[in-house]
């Protein structure tokens, strides 16, 4: 895809998100930090192509360098969703 | 294997459901299915990668990275006490940071080695690479600092745990190694060796004692402008404009190395009823890193979700401030308490009155509607199960209306104490936000305010000279009766006394916040 698509791609995503968070009341922003934070965990996506890629296809060193990116990132997806369903789920109705 | 057409569709879909998710976040009837819908969009998203024709199908550091994390994550999320969530979130922004770094650097090596894939184009990917490591490395180290500051273990002069004093110098530790390394693996060439300077540089900064120090600010200008300089460079040097190196990726880790510098500086100084806006802003930054990751790898999924999340950070950072009506950068280049003035302590709080827990016990008795108002002092205190417990009994036993007015920044980051209050069992139609308690003031017999000094102080709305003149609060003044909880009358984090306490409808109940619960239930029992 080119720059101007991906460019297009990300200015709309952030009005979405400007769209889509204004609704999210005080009482939910401490999950929505959370959940929102293991979204940013995307960056998987990367590592998982950096830390499988083929020794034809990268340099040894970019494949480590996956490997400690998808460390980091499977800590935050995990970890992001996980914590911040045990939080939701306190959340009750009288 | 899939198609990359078929790919591309699943990574539609997964950015359909993280906005989907986090639209659910609008309620807390549709939250959780919402972060369910969110959680698996990233399952998709990561079983299209291992399926694309993108990957290289070489499973060993795959399967060990997955399981690292994962295991880590599950632990830290299940172990994790409510009260230090800030921590956890602090720490999840840095990781997320990080990775963005990370795979930034994967590309660029990936890219020297091997050229260009044909798919991306090399200025695209030359400046994404830049902006994905420096707003990556900001928001780690910055995380880092938020994390320390959070845990106690940063810019405090008393003694520190044993946890603590490991992960202060492992952390100080891996930031030199990480710039030994740098100078080790490029001969030590000029670049490399600065990234060690700057990399030691920063470790030292993060053993300072005290929050604020001299040539703090050079430090933050300095490094900030040659964040933006060293990026420049890197820029010209991937697109071959301009040769800067032998080795290129020694300039890639310089502009990490400032970053960090960078990072650091500019969290080092902010204090605690900051961390709030502090905390969006790093949540902000490590979407933002993710979408230039994307630009990086030239994967719309990273920046959609990158791009969300950036702005999901942003409406934070931006409530925040409004909250305390403070800019950005007043929060993030501290001029608190410039305005200095000379109050007589001893004038304002002539008139205090001190109460008990019986005298407490009989005027609740007495009250049709009783507010409670917690600050970041209930969450030290571990109070919120005591406060849920008093709320409960007054309810069953005089039939009064308890409710919670939550000011924006209590806490140490946004929704903090609703969290909290959910913890215990405080249903979420109870906790109310400031403009509607405000609303409601006049109809108040009883407000209880524990642990919150700065956010129920009348002098932001009468006194136009005071440091925090303007911000919104919780106008507790106004009830019928005040019951303050609180150990002395010691200031808040705006470091000015509070005419509230003194107020003629105000009573002082000094007392260690959970202490204080329980010694009010015990009276109201005996009522």
């Amino acid at each position: 895809m080119d720059l101007v698509m991906l460019l297009t791609v990300f200015v709309l995503a952030i009005f979405v998100g400007f769209e889509v968070i204004t609704k999210v009341p005080p009482t939910l922003h401490t999950p929505l930090m959370s959940g929102s934070n293991a979204i940013s965990g995307i960056t998987i996506v990367g590592a998982l192509l950096a830390a499988g890629a083929t020794s034809q296809h990268s340099p040894h060193l970019a494949k480590v360098f996956g490997l400690i990116a998808l460390i980091f990132a499977t800590i935050n997806v995990v970890g992001g969703f996980a914590v911040t369903h045990r939080m939701l789920k306190m959340f009750k109705k009288r | 294997m899939l198609s990359q057409g078929i790919v591309n569709i699943i990574y539609v879909i997964a950015a359909v459901l993280f906005i989907v998710g986090l639209k659910g976040m609008a309620h807390p009837r549709t939250a959780v299915r919402g972060n369910i819908n969110g959680a698996i969009g990233m399952l998709l998203a990561v079983l299209a990668t291992l399926l694309s024709p993108q990957f290289g199908f070489d499973w060993k550091f795959v399967a060990i990275g997955i399981t690292i994390g994962a295991v880590i994550g599950i632990i830290l999320a299940i172990r994790i006490a409510m009260t230090s969530m800030p921590e956890l979130v602090a720490i999840f922004n840095g990781f997320g940071g990080a990775a963005s770094v990370v795979v930034a650097a994967a590309e660029l090596v990936r890219y020297f080695k091997m050229g260009a894939d044909g798919s991306v184009d090399v200025a695209q990917m030359s400046i994404a690479t830049v902006l994905a490591g420096l707003i990556g490395s900001v928001t780690f180290f910055g995380s880092y600092i938020a994390f320390g500051k959070l845990a106690e273990f940063l810019a405090v002069k008393w003694k520190l745990h044993t946890w603590q004093k490991l992960v202060k110098g492992g952390a100080a530790l891996v930031f030199i190694a990480l710039g030994a390394y740098i100078a080790y693996s490029y001969d030590f060439s000029v670049y490399s060796i600065l990234s060690l300077v700057f990399l030691i540089i920063t470790a030292v900064i993060t053993y300072a004692k005290k929050a604020v120090f001299p040539g703090m600010q050079a430090i933050k200008m300095i490094s900030a402008v040659a964040t933006v300089a060293v990026g420049v460079m890197l820029v010209l040097q991937v697109m071959g404009i301009q040769s800067f190196t032998e080795q290129p990726m020694d300039l890639f880790w310089l502009l990490v190395a400032i970053s960090a510098l960078l990072g650091v500086t500019l969290t080092f100084s902010i204090g605690g009823a900051d961390m709030p806006v502090v905390i969006a802003l790093l949540n902000s930054y490590s979407g933002i890193a993710a979408a230039m990751t994307g630009f990086v790898i030239n994967n719309t999924v990273l920046i959609i979700a990158g791009s969300l999340v950036g702005a999901s950070g942003i409406i934070l950072t931006n409530l925040m401030c409004v909250a305390m009506n403070r800019s950005l950068t007043n929060v993030l280049f501290g001029a608190m308490g410039s305005t200095q003035q000379d109050v007589d302590v001893d004038e304002v709080y002539k008139k205090v009155k001190s109460t008990s827990g019986d005298e407490i016990a009989m005027m609740l008795e007495m009250a049709q509607k009783v507010l409670i108002v917690p600050g970041y002092g209930m969450a030290v205190s571990q109070a919120q199960h005591a406060v849920r417990d008093l709320a409960n009994l007054i309810e069953s036993k005089f039939g009064a209306e308890v409710v919670y007015g939550v000011h924006p920044v209590a806490g140490r980051m946004p929704g903090h104490m609703n969290v909290l209050l959910a913890e215990a069992n405080v249903p979420y139609d109870k906790l109310l936000e400031m403009d509607t308690v405000n609303s409601m003031m006049d109809s108040i017999d009883v407000a209880v305010v524990i642990g919150a000094n700065d956010v129920v102080n009348p002098v932001a709305r009468t006194d136009p000279d005071s440091p925090i003149a303007g911000m919104p609060i919780i106008d507790v003044d106004k009830a019928r009766t005040v019951i303050v909880i609180k150990r002395s009358l010691s200031p808040g984090f705006a470091g000015i006394p509070n005419p509230l306490f003194a107020m003629d409808n105000a009573l002082m109940f000094f007392n260690d916040g959970k202490k204080a619960f329980v010694e009010i239930i015990e009276a109201v029992k005996d009522v």
